[in-house]
Parts: structure tokens; sequence; C-alpha cells
């Protein structure tokens, strides 16, 4: 099942591209996704859990459960559930442990 | 001197709230978290994955858009405050952040119509991608157009659990099954009280016709449930009904029973709280208007008491008209029509609770090698070993021990099974346990904010 993991686009409607980054690889997205739904469209996740438990990638969509906190290549970290992906985002996934955090 | 009523929510009950203030003249101010009002329920889409109202809400689409378009209306007429979370009260002062700065805002009289979550019971496998709660699911779908896999298995019970399997069927998404905790007997239990709503008692058996239409599998008393993965991705899920154990592949799983009442804010704000044996939960104490406890402070909406949009809807109007009453101002409102209809929702909300309990076995038997807490990855052997050891009988000495439930998300979504293994483990039973002391903020802070001085933070 690993080959086509993620999410799955149902309604696209008439959006423009938005071209990003994941881990320094080019991505593609439409205007209106947020950056949660970018990542699993394109098979990736948030980031790896810093206890070792294996990878992360959201699980409420609502802003509660702060699984899907994310770093950028600007230094920002925000919930990738509550944040549209915008051209030129550069979301790094592989950050080892807390330095995904606020506050950290 | 004009008072200022703040209301902190812009679903259901946050705009009947409004609307009933603003007709009474009151200056108010609504704090929203979600950048367009509506609330969970109702969220509206994204820009650009607009659709017609019935595509995206149903049967609630004449709902969606009469809520909507009163709090359009609304809008100029308020302080309206989009993105904004509270993150702290004290007193009469709410300390607030957006996205960019931090503030505190006083306030005569609070409405806090703070709607739910998710209620979960954490399973074996639940923290890998692909695993989401249902509501999660639902907002992909509903907010996103996207299903979260190409292949689905919907977990838990409860109306949710139908309704969104149902709506990813409608929509085009591969749902391999639907497994229901609940038993036939449950609903036969359940079901004369929920004749008091007799639309929407129609309106589950309709949403099963439409599973039965897609030729997916509805399972019943489903146990021993297990999320597959290979460690970077859910590949199946497995289960046992009646004697029979199942596996079946797929690459999303939703799961979740019914709703949790958000009530952190009540809980700092100092609102005594009781057991509620009809949502199983500690529950702020209200009179039947939505007075809380303490002066000034309403409380309504599944915040509250889950008794969904249309409860909601009520009870943010009889908030507001005891915030009316209480600031002195008369009016003429139609205070015994909402408490008969309200009567009846929570007739209904009682129903529901019997029909698609809780699975409290779910939570007691959950293997020890299970992770019960996904913010620290805590498993629920670790969590019964420091009970045994300390022998804490209380959460929040268990949660202080453990960490458990004091992780990012505050407990929320392992908060019902800890309890629960608490009280199976020599612990308080579980109408005795206090409820986890939340602590400020409530949610993370992002970076970088400017404090009311000035200064970043
Ligand atoms: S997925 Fe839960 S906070 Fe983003």
């Amino acid at each position: 099942m690993t080959a086509a993991a993620g999410f799955r686009r149902l309604y696209q409607g008439s959006r423009p591209k938005i071209r990003f980054r994941i881990d320094g690889r080019p991505a593609e997205a439409l205007s209106g996704d947020t950056v949660l739904t970018a990542l699993r469209l394109n098979g990736a996740v948030a980031r790896t859990s810093e206890f070792g438990d294996g990878p992360r990638a959201g699980f409420c969509l609502m802003g509660a459960c702060q699984d899907c906190w994310i770093s950028m290549g600007d230094g920002r970290r925000v919930r990738a559930c509550e944040t549209p992906v915008e051209d030129g985002m550069d979301l790094i996934t592989t950050l080892p442990g807390e330095s995904q955090w606020p506050g950290a | 001197m004009a008072r200022r009523v703040v209301i902190i929510g812009a679903g259901p009950a946050g705009t009947r709230a409004a609307e009933t203030l603003v007709a009474a003249g009151i200056e108010t101010t609504v704090i929203d978290r979600e950048t367009a009002s509506g609330g969970q329920i109702y969220r509206r889409p994204a820009k650009g994955v607009e659709r017609p109202a019935p595509k995206l809400y149903g049967d609630d689409a004449p709902k969606a858009v009469a809520l909507h378009a009163t709090f359009d209306a609304l809008k100029s007429k308020i302080d309206y405050r989009p993105g904004t979370e509270v993150f702290g009260i004290s007193d009469r002062l709410l300390h607030l952040h957006d996205s960019t700065a931090m503030s505190e805002l006083g306030f005569d009289a609070l409405i806090l119509a703070t709607g739910a979550t998710d209620r979960v019971t954490p399973l074996p496998g639940w923290t890998q991608p692909g695993v989401h709660s249902l509501g999660g699911a639902q907002i992909a779908l509903k907010a996103q157009g996207c299903a979260i896999g190409h292949r689905v298995v919907f977990v838990g019970s409860g109306p949710l659990l139908t309704l969104v399997a149902a709506q990813y069927a409608e929509a085009g998404a591969d749902v391999a099954a639907v497994l229901d905790t609940s038993s036939q007997s449950d609903l036969m239990r359940g079901a004369p009280l929920m004749t008091a709503r007799p639309g929407l008692m129609f309106r589950g058996l309709k949403l099963r016709r439409v599973l039965r239409r897609h030729r997916i599998p509805y399972v019943t008393g489903v146990r021993d449930i297990r999320i597959d993965g290979d460690g970077t991705q859910v590949t199946g899920i497995r289960w046992t009904a009646g004697n029979r154990e199942t596996q079946l592949a797929c690459d999303g799983v939703g799961m979740g029973w019914h709703l949790r009442s958000e009530n952190q804010l009540a809980q700092m704000a100092g609102c005594d709280f009781d057991w509620d044996p009809v949502a199983r939960q500690m529950a702020p104490r209200i009179d039947e208007m939505g007075r809380s406890t303490r002066n000034g402070i309403y409380l309504a909406g599944d915040g509250t008491r889950i008794l969904g949009a249309d409860g909601a809807e009520i009870a943010g109007q009889l908030a507001a008209i005891a915030c009316l009453e209480d600031l002195g101002r008369q009016g003429r409102h139609p205070v015994d029509s909402l408490l008969k209809r309200q009567k009846r929702m929570r007739r209904f909300a009682r129903g529901l609770s019997l029909a698609f309990p809780f699975p409290d076995d779910l939570c007691t038997s959950l293997p020890d090698d299970a992770l019960l807490c996904r913010c620290e990855a805590i498993t629920a052997g670790e969590y019964r070993a420091t009970i045994d050891r300390s022998h804490a009988i209380e959460p929040n000495r268990a949660k202080s021990l453990s960490r458990v439930g004091m992780g990012r998300c505050q407990g929320r979504y392992c908060g019902a099974a800890a309890a629960r293994i608490l009280a199976a483990s020599g612990g308080l039973p579980l109408d005795e346990q206090p409820g986890l002391r939340p602590q400020a903020p409530v949610r993370p802070l992002p970076l970088g904010l400017k404090t009311p001085g000035g200064a970043a933070e």
C-alpha cells in the first residue's frame, strides 16, 4: 500500500498551482491547500517524533492535537493543518526532536 | 457606561449568542480561533475549494447557510476578531494572541462557546501517518476536498462515524469498511430516547443505506482493534467481531467516539464542574440558561454539553438572554419555547450515549506496549507502572508523575482513556475523579509574538 500512501484529492476546483519544497525536493500543491494537505498529497509527513517512535503526520486537522508542527527553512514553526501552503515555502520534515516545537 | 460582553467562539452557539446581544444593543466582541465563522460543524471551505452548500453540509445545508448569513450580517456591528486565540483567563481579563502579537481584553460578561473535539481512545498503532480523528477526516473532505487515504477504514462509534463514512463514499472515496464498537443491543437501548428527534433518527438510517448502496461493510461489536503499519505509514487494520478475526489493507484510518467538550477555559475561569453521567466526562455546572457558577460567565454549546449544532444554537440564545437579564436588560425572549426544545435535544443526547457508548473496556484493555500519550510517546504499560509504584489515585497526580496528559494536547486525546485506566488500576472511580487541570497556554504559542509592552518574546 505504501506506493500510493497519503491523502487523495477528490475535488480540485480551478485553483492556481503552488510550488514549494519538502526537504529540498521540489513539490506541488494547489492554492487553498494547507501545509499538511500539501505534505500528505506528496506522501510526506510533518516530522519525526523526538521520542523515537517514528514519523508523525497530524491527527485532528483542527489545531487541537499539536501533532503537526513543522519547521521551515526561514526558521518559522507552524501547525501544518492550520497554515496555508505558499509559493516558495521550504518545509523541513527531518529536523531531529525538540527543534520542531514552538519555544524549543 | 457601556458594558462589554465577550463571546469566545463563532460556531452555532457563538453566532446565535452574538445575534441576540446585538439585537439588544449590547457592545459585543466575538473572538474566534478560526479565520472564518461556522465552527467545526459548519466550517467553511478554503478559498478555491468552495462547492455548493448541499455538497458540503448535506441535509444541514440550509442551517449552515442561515448561520453563515447571520454571522456575516453581524460583522459590521460587532468587534470581530478572527484568527485570535484566548490562551488564559484571569479574573475579568482575557489573555489573547493572534499570529503576531499578544494582547489583553477586559470584559463585564463572558460567553464561552468553545465547541468540541473528537473523543477518542488510543488504539495500538494510532500515531502512524494516515490515522486521523473522524472530525479530522471530515475536515480533510469538507475544507480541503481530500480523502485521508486511498483506501480508508472508519472505526469508532456515534453519529459522526456513519456520517463521515457516507460523505466519503458519496464524494468518491474508497471506503473499505466501517467498524462500530457498539452492538445492536446498545442501539436498541438508545432508540426509545432518540425518538425525541425523529428526523435525526431517520437520517441515521438513511446514511446506513448510503453505505449499503456503496457496498461498504458495516461491522458492529468490534473489539481488539490494531492499526498495522510499516514504520512510515498505515498499511492495514485488524479487529475481532464475534469470535472472528479479520484483517483489511488500508492506508487511511478515521477514528472517533462522538465528541468531548473543549472546556479548558471554563476550568481556568474557575467554574465548578460535576460528573456528567450522560457524556461520561466532567462538565461545568450550569443552570438551565447556561449560567456557570462564576458571576458573569455563561457557557453554551458543545463546549458545555454535547447536544449537537441545533442544541448549540439554542444554548447560545439562552446564554445571551441570561446575560441580558443579569445586565438588567429586560426584553421579550421566547425562553419557554427554547427551553422546551432544549429538553428534546437533551433527551436525544441521552439516547445517543446509550446507543453508541464510549468503549471503556477498550481503554482499560489497551495493551501495555501501545502508546497512550501521543504527545510524549508514553505507553499504557508505563502509565500503569507509574500508578502501581506511586499509588496515585487522582489523575492530576498520575499526570505529574507519568507526564500522561501533560503534553501539548493537554490530555485532549489520552485523557478519557487515562482516567479509565486509572480507575481500573486502583484509582478513584470515574465519577469521583477531578478533571485534568488545564495549563495556560491552552495551545502552544507561536514564536516571536509581540507582548503588550511591545517587545517580541
Ligand atoms: S493535526 Fe492536530 S494540530 Fe494539526
